[in-house]
């Protein structure tokens, strides 16, 4: 039975998404609302933002398969995240590979990693997998910090080199059109993934070692095998957003791109849109980021320093309201925004069910 | 030889305060399954209330009573905000692990923003007296003051925590609820209390190890971010030793501070690469967890 309320999600995505292909050529000024230093629609700063937007969007549809999906609560998707903006800027920057070969690299790194860092971690459950991912992925942070053979540039960051990418790529500005619609294209493509695991087989063993796997176990399934499946295809999906952000930014700085906080960014993102829904994520991780750089901007307003220190500090601080909201909604909305939405929803239907009972008596 | 003893010595220190950090992080995993992000931050908070007392109270009470109050101050402020978290965001959630966890996160994130709105997000440095800088001449080696401090502050409170754990009657209740938390209930016992004592005591212990870890590591500065470093080192002590067991974290805790100042001279010193210390902890990490994936003192799972 398709539901009507389906088939008008589905409409309003394809519409978005028609909007967010064109957007580049829309040059509205919208003062108040955007992100960026300029109020244009299409302007370089509010490209950029919103090219982090869907990135971060699509690495958190993958994050929420593994979590939200499968109950792995990782904290260590900034591994392979690093991992893509590391290994793909190193190839492209240090030994001058073209684009293919250093896409081919990135991702086989990475799946190397992934499958033997989370044969490893899955050996244990719950709370201990969480912290083993974290230091594993803190394992890296490390390394990438301690600059071996001058290939990371350690604290200072290494830029990325654009003279063996193709023209159309090359100049992290000039080409912001372009790498806004990589970003969309990533995102599209994840949300893809995603979906196609999801509803498949595979995908429903994976909502069944979330709800018990024990059972599982008895049934004969292993359930070991489905967790690494959704662990590593997770894994890869966060590298492909590596890759995305040393396009858009040009630049891996470890405290950026390798620390803990891009792990919790992520799964704030997830908890915020609502775990397990997959769109739910995509909506978090939008939320997320637009708020981070806004409120980054807000708190730069010339008219914001004259507020009283009480009020200033905390305000001009994203970090402190990103974590307040947080905690607000962890509090009353658990369910994330998509859980907001669908209890909206699911009222509306029982209070139609409720009236057409009334009816019949 | 002398370069050995003296590394031993150090890292002693660094597991004296690892055990600090760690042993209060896997009594709330034990007792309550709350995975406690926010233990760095009460290690966070307790260095730097132990710089406001520092640097608020008059000189002229001389350099060694304000370390001292510090010192205190800190511990007492740790185990007072971890006090109020369990009470005002841990308890209305209890029974949702995730939740709790989501909820650690969101309020370390929140307040370390908050710290660095209001103080800053450069170090800050504790004034401290010179003896804590100068090291001591013993038979031949110089060993740091400092380090004499994380020792002791270390072996008292592992001595303190066994006895209040073996003895009294709510290190008993605790001790009991670790083992099975259902069967304490059943018997009339309200667990809830101990949740706040525990989560008390471990706040206290996580604000200890922040101050002294900005004594005797961090050069007596105190930075926003530095609990939620060291807080990493405290899972991976907590892991190795075993969720939920006080002795696994003290050697868990041993092991990894002497590991990392071993191979952090005698590799990373030649080779240059100063992170490999650091790296060592997460490889032993990964090897217990192949041989013994409960840890060393972990109960079975």
């Amino acid at each position: 039975m398709r539901r009507p309320s389906l088939r008008a999600g589905r409409l309003t995505v394809a519409v978005l998404l028609g909007l967010f292909i064109v957007l580049p050529f829309i040059g509205l000024h919208v003062p108040w609302v955007l992100p960026g230093t300029l109020d244009i629609v299409n302007s370089t700063g509010t490209l950029e933002v919103l090219a982090l937007c869907f990135m971060f969007a699509g690495i958190a549809v993958g994050y929420d398969m593994m979590f939200g999906y499968t109950g792995l609560m990782s904290l260590g998707p900034v591994l392979y995240f690093a991992v893509g903006t590391y290994v793909f800027d190193i190839a492209l920057t240090h030994w001058a590979w073209p684009l293919v070969p250093s896409l081919l690299l990135t991702f086989g790194v990475s799946l190397v990693l992934a499958v033997v860092l989370g044969a490893i971690a899955l050996r244990v459950h719950g709370i201990a997998f969480a912290m083993v991912t974290l230091a594993f992925a803190q394992a890296f942070y490390f390394l990438v910090e301690s600059n071996p053979h001058n290939l990371t540039g350690g604290d200072t960051g290494l830029s990325l080199t654009y003279t063996r990418l193709p023209s159309f790529l090359s100049g992290a500005v000039s080409n912001t059109r372009n790498l806004y619609w990589i970003a969309l294209a990533f995102l599209v493509v994840a949300y893809l993934i995603v979906w196609l695991v999801t509803e498949s087989v595979t995908g429903h063993v994976f909502v069944a070692v979330r709800e018990n796997e024990l059972r599982l176990d008895v049934l004969g399934v292993r359930p070991y095998r489905f967790k690494l499946v959704s662990f590593v295809v997770s894994s890869l999906i966060a590298t492909g957003g590596g890759i995305v952000y040393i396009l858009v930014i040009g630049t891996a700085v470890p405290s950026v791109v390798a620390s803990t906080t891009v792990t919790l960014s992520i799964l704030i993102m997830v908890v915020l849109g609502g775990a397990g829904t997959r769109w739910g994520a995509v909506i978090g991780a939008i939320v997320y980021v637009y708020l981070q750089q806004y409120l980054d901007k807000v708190g730069a307003e010339p008219s914001f320093t004259r507020l009283p220190a009480v009020l200033r500090v905390p305000l001009s601080e994203p970090q402190f309201l990103l974590g307040a909201i947080f905690v607000l909604f962890v509090f009353f909305a658990p369910g994330g925004i998509a859980g907001l939405v669908l209890r909206r929803r699911l009222n509306r239907a029982s209070a139609a069910t409720l009236l057409s009972v009334f009816k019949k008596s | 030889m002398n370069i050995f003893l003296v590394l031993t010595f150090s890292g002693v220190a660094l597991g004296a305060i690892y055990f600090l950090a760690a042993s209060g992080l896997s009594l709330i995993y034990g007792l309550m399954d709350v995975l406690n992000f926010a233990h760095g931050l009460f290690m966070t908070l307790g260095a730097y209330s132990g710089y406001e007392i520092a640097t608020r109270l008059p000189t002229s009470l001389g350099a060694p009573t304000l370390v001292i109050l510090a010192i205190i101050g800190a511990t007492l402020f740790g185990g007072l905000a971890a006090g109020v978290t369990e009470l005002i965001l841990i308890r209305p959630l209890y029974g949702k692990p995730i939740s709790q966890i989501l909820i650690t996160i969101g309020l370390d994130l929140a307040v370390v923003g908050l710290l660095m709105g209001g103080f800053g997000s450069t170090a800050l440095q504790i004034p401290v007296p010179l003896w804590l800088i100068e090291p001591t001449h013993l038979g031949g080696l110089y060993l740091p003051n400092a380090n004499f401090l994380a020792i002791g502050a270390g072996v008292i409170v592992l001595i303190g925590l066994e006895l209040f754990l073996a003895l009294t009657r709510y290190g008993i209740i605790i001790r009991a609820g670790v083992e099975n938390r259902e069967m304490v209930r059943a018997l009339g016992i309200d667990v809830g209390r101990a949740f706040t004592l525990v989560f008390v005591i471990g706040g206290a212990m996580a604000g200890l190890a922040g101050i002294l870890y900005t004594i005797v590591f961090s050069g007596d500065l105190v930075s926003p971010n530095q609990g939620d470093s060291l807080l990493i080192f405290a899972f991976i002590v907590v892991v190795i030793g075993g969720l939920g067991s006080i002795r696994g974290s003290a050697v868990a805790a041993l092991t990894v501070g002497l590991l990392q100042q071993y191979t952090s001279f005698y590799i990373g010193g030649h080779s240059g690469w100063a992170q490999i210390g650091d790296l060592s902890t997460v490889l032993l990490l990964a090897v217990v967890l192949e041989l013994r994936p409960r840890g060393l003192f972990g109960r079975v799972a």
